[in-house]
């Protein structure tokens, strides 16, 4: 038993910190958002050259990473540092493109945006219900909720080829070309900043049929899962750490308002709850290479656990600030925002409780 | 990172799990899994059987006959433990009494008590709270004056746990009245059976009588019985309540109490199903279930920072409250698991009648009691408020 990173995990952490407390602060994310861009281009190219997106990949997939831990530690430095550039799609997708090393090698090098159009308006957050179809050598369907479906370059899409609408048989996926005849994007700004789109598929002919079916589906949300809820770690703790300095600083009633105890017993849940999150996420990250139903049950309780724990720092955090941890300008808010939806992505606490159970029965 | 034990530790697992099996007698095991109310005969004999084994006193250094486990083997032995459903081992003497001891006790002091603690040849009870000292323990009022090679001893004790099968007492006395209250507390140890204590029973809202009060009146202890320096004992009685806190998130505990909450919702019945399918009583074992396998991972985290010689600090304090939540939520979730069935009040069940004699299924005499048995826990060993408190200054610095 060790719970410290690797020399490799410890330099990757550190680099990727210092490159974004150098590079990044919520002015500058607020003026890529104000001025309607989804990211910033040159940053996040400089995270592609630190190798942010190598350390998401296997050696023999041409990166230096790929495992649960190395998931973890570049997306809790993300989520603490608030980014919205598109790293996530290559977690969602590069499990699933793994095979094609050409496209892998664009992706590291941050070139190419491959994100997952899998949810359908009906879907809400089972992975199991596919309607889109691919018969005839075409895809036709919609699918809802694609992050950065408007800035990427492929669509990894899920297709039914048999079964009914809600069977885990019968799924496929198929490697999309974004500009394929056939292929209608529509983007629109989450409440996160993120970019989110809509894609209608007509008789759209894919690049490629992709090996695997719902079983990799399900791996590649696994890991998505474990991002976002790294990410959603960081993120706590620079609320936390916003919170803990607000509590020293704001004077009322002429003392510090870090003095009220009604206020320190609050803090303190807090930090408990955050400890609990960085464990949660330590679960999930130390299992995401064991068998399917111990992985997946770990997915449902960090993710149910990471939106309970999410919920309670962010009505926390926005209290003890008052007024001021409501506003736009401050900081906050930009993390009271991505912790909040990162609930609605890849399913929120209710789901991921009820699968926890169904899991737990050996029922899912 | 690596989440995985060890193969020596995985080994020692497996020898405690079998030792375990071989050793422990199913009638004992049996009585903790039902939460009945174990005899001084039963803690006793328990005590001999690891004593035996030389597995008595984990944190001890062998040269005193301890095993000198590090806080991951100890984990190990616990979780072991609890999942055997073995009997609690009365720590008063053991875990609390010894480390200050050798720490800070005479050579002599420690020839005269340590080999007795293991023996069992001593039953030791903690005299720290009274009436008017209890989360401000620092307030301590029990008054020990010097007379020749005496202190004489007035003053009462409470909440007093086991105090009744107690031989021994160490206490926390106010020596010097007159300056900054923690620096005039001395650590005393008591005979009970010395002229002038008095131990009287409480009756507790479980039905139960494990705390007593302890009554001082005229005692003369000799002086060769104090620890360390007089009116030093606050030093000591802080560093006895660091060694209080190891193991105090309660995780093999919790993992057997969670254990029986799901056989007994998987055999009790509500709407002609078992209770474990209701969706509600499901969502809140789950719950539950899931906050504890994130806190057996914070525990883990704060044991192999142990292990490998750091001090926790405010850490301790996070796994006592939230390591204290989750155990009275699985007590909560037991009682409403049995129903209606709580309701009876089965004394003779509680002190060790057999299931014959119970009305309803295992469990319905002894969950109610075990639910406001267990309120204790978030208020002895320094209540979850004041522990909030540590956490919250610890981190801000205020």
């Amino acid at each position: 038993m060790d719970f410290n990173l690797t020399e490799e995990r410890r330099m990757l952490q550190d680099s990727l910190g210092r490159f974004l407390s150098d590079k990044y602060d919520h002015e500058s994310r607020r003026k890529v958002i104000a001025a309607g861009k989804p990211y910033d281009a040159g940053l996040f190219a400089g995270l592609a050259e630190l190798g942010v997106l190598g350390a998401l990949f296997a050696e023999d997939q041409g990166g230096f990473g790929g495992l649960g831990f190395d998931l973890s530690v570049v997306f809790e430095e993300l989520g603490r540092a608030g980014v919205i550039e598109p790293v996530l799609p290559a977690v969602l997708t590069g499990s699933l493109v793994a095979e094609n090393a050409d496209l892998v090698e664009n992706i590291i090098a941050g070139e190419a945006v491959v994100t997952l159009a899998h949810s359908e308006a009906a879907a809400r957050y089972d992975l199991n219900y596919v309607t889109t179809t691919s018969s005839n050598g075409v895809l036709n369907g919609a699918k809802v909720h694609v992050l950065n479906g408007a800035q990427a370059s492929y669509l990894v899409v899920s297709a039914r080829e048999g079964g009914d609408d809600w069977d885990k048989d019968g799924i496929a996926l198929f490697l999309v070309r974004t500009d394929a005849t056939g292929v209608t994007i529509t983007d629109h700004v989450n409440n996160d900043g993120t970019s989110g789109a809509t894609v209608v598929l007509d008789n759209v002919t894919p690049d490629a049929r992709l090996t695997g079916g719902f079983a990799a589906l399900e791996l590649a949300v696994a890991r998505g899962t474990l991002a976002l809820s790294a990410e959603a770690l960081g993120a706590m703790e620079s609320a936390k750490a916003l919170t803990l300095d607000y509590l020293k600083e704001r004077k009322q009633f002429g003392i510090p308002i870090g003095k009220f105890q009604a206020l320190q017993h609050r803090m303190a849940d807090v930090l408990i709850e955050v400890e609990q999150a960085r464990s949660a996420v330590i679960n999930l990250a130390g299992h995401m290479e064991a068998d399917r139903d111990t992985r997946e049950r770990h997915v449902s309780a960090t993710k149910n656990l990471m939106g309970r724990v999410g919920a309670q720092v962010v009505e926390e955090a926005v209290q003890m600030h008052g007024g001021i941890g409501m506003t736009d300008e401050y900081a906050l808010s930009h993390f009271a925002r991505r912790i909040t939806m990162i609930d609605h992505w890849l399913g929120d606490v209710d789901h991921h409780l009820a699968r926890f159970i169904d899991l737990s029965a050996g029922e899912a | 990172m690596d989440l995985n034990y060890t193969d020596e530790q995985q080994a020692f697992r497996a020898e405690v799990r079998d030792w375990l099996a071989e050793t422990l007698p199913r009638e004992m095991s049996e009585k903790v899994r039902l939460g009945k109310r174990l005899t001084k005969q039963d803690s006793e004999s328990w005590h001999a059987m690891l004593n035996a084994r030389g597995w008595l006193a984990p944190n001890w250094p062998k040269e005193y006959g301890g095993a000198e486990w590090d806080a991951v083997q100890r984990q190990i032995f616990e979780d072991e433990c609890c999942r055997a459903h073995a009997p609690r081992i009365v720590p008063f003497g053991l875990s609390m009494l010894a480390p200050v001891l050798m720490a800070f006790g005479s050579e002599e002091q420690c020839q005269r008590f340590l080999p007795r603690i293991l023996s069992g040849e001593d039953w030791w009870c903690q005299g720290y709270s009274e009436p008017g000292a209890g989360s401000d323990l620092a307030a301590v009022k029990t008054r020990a004056v010097r007379d020749g090679d005496n202190y004489v001893v007035n003053g009462q004790k409470t909440w007093t746990t086991l105090g009744q099968h107690a031989d021994w007492i160490f206490c926390l006395v106010r020596t010097d009245p007159d300056v900054k209250k923690q620096e005039g507390i001395s650590f005393l140890l008591i005979d009970m059976k010395t002229p002038g204590v008095t131990v009287r029973p409480i009756v507790l809202v479980d039905g139960g009588a494990e705390v007593n009060e302890v009554f001082f009146d005229d005692v003369r202890v000799p002086a060769e019985n104090l620890v360390g320096e007089e009116n030093k004992g606050w030093t000591y009685a802080k560093y006895l309540l660091t060694h209080e806190r190891t193991n105090i998130a309660g995780v093999g505990f919790s993992n057997a109490a969670l254990q029986t909450v799901k056989d007994v919702a998987a055999k009790v019945h509500a709407g002609g199903k078992p209770l474990a399918q209701n969706p509600h009583f499901a969502a809140r074992v789950a719950q539950v279930e899931i906050d504890l396998m994130a806190m057996a991972t914070t525990n883990l985290r704060v044991v192999s920072a142990a292990a490998k010689g750091q001090a926790p600090g405010a850490e301790s304090s996070m796994l006592k409250v939230k390591g204290t939540v989750i155990r009275q939520e699985l007590t909560s979730l037991l009682r409403r698991a049995v129903g209606p069935d709580a309701l009876p009040f089965q004394a003779d069940y509680l002190e060790g009648g057999d299931n014959a004699e119970m009305m309803g299924p295992e469990h319905a005499a002894t969950s109610a009691p075990g639910y406001f048995n267990n309120r204790k826990l978030s208020i002895f060993g320094g209540s979850n408020e004041v522990q909030r408190t540590i956490i919250t200054k610890a981190i801000m610095g205020l």
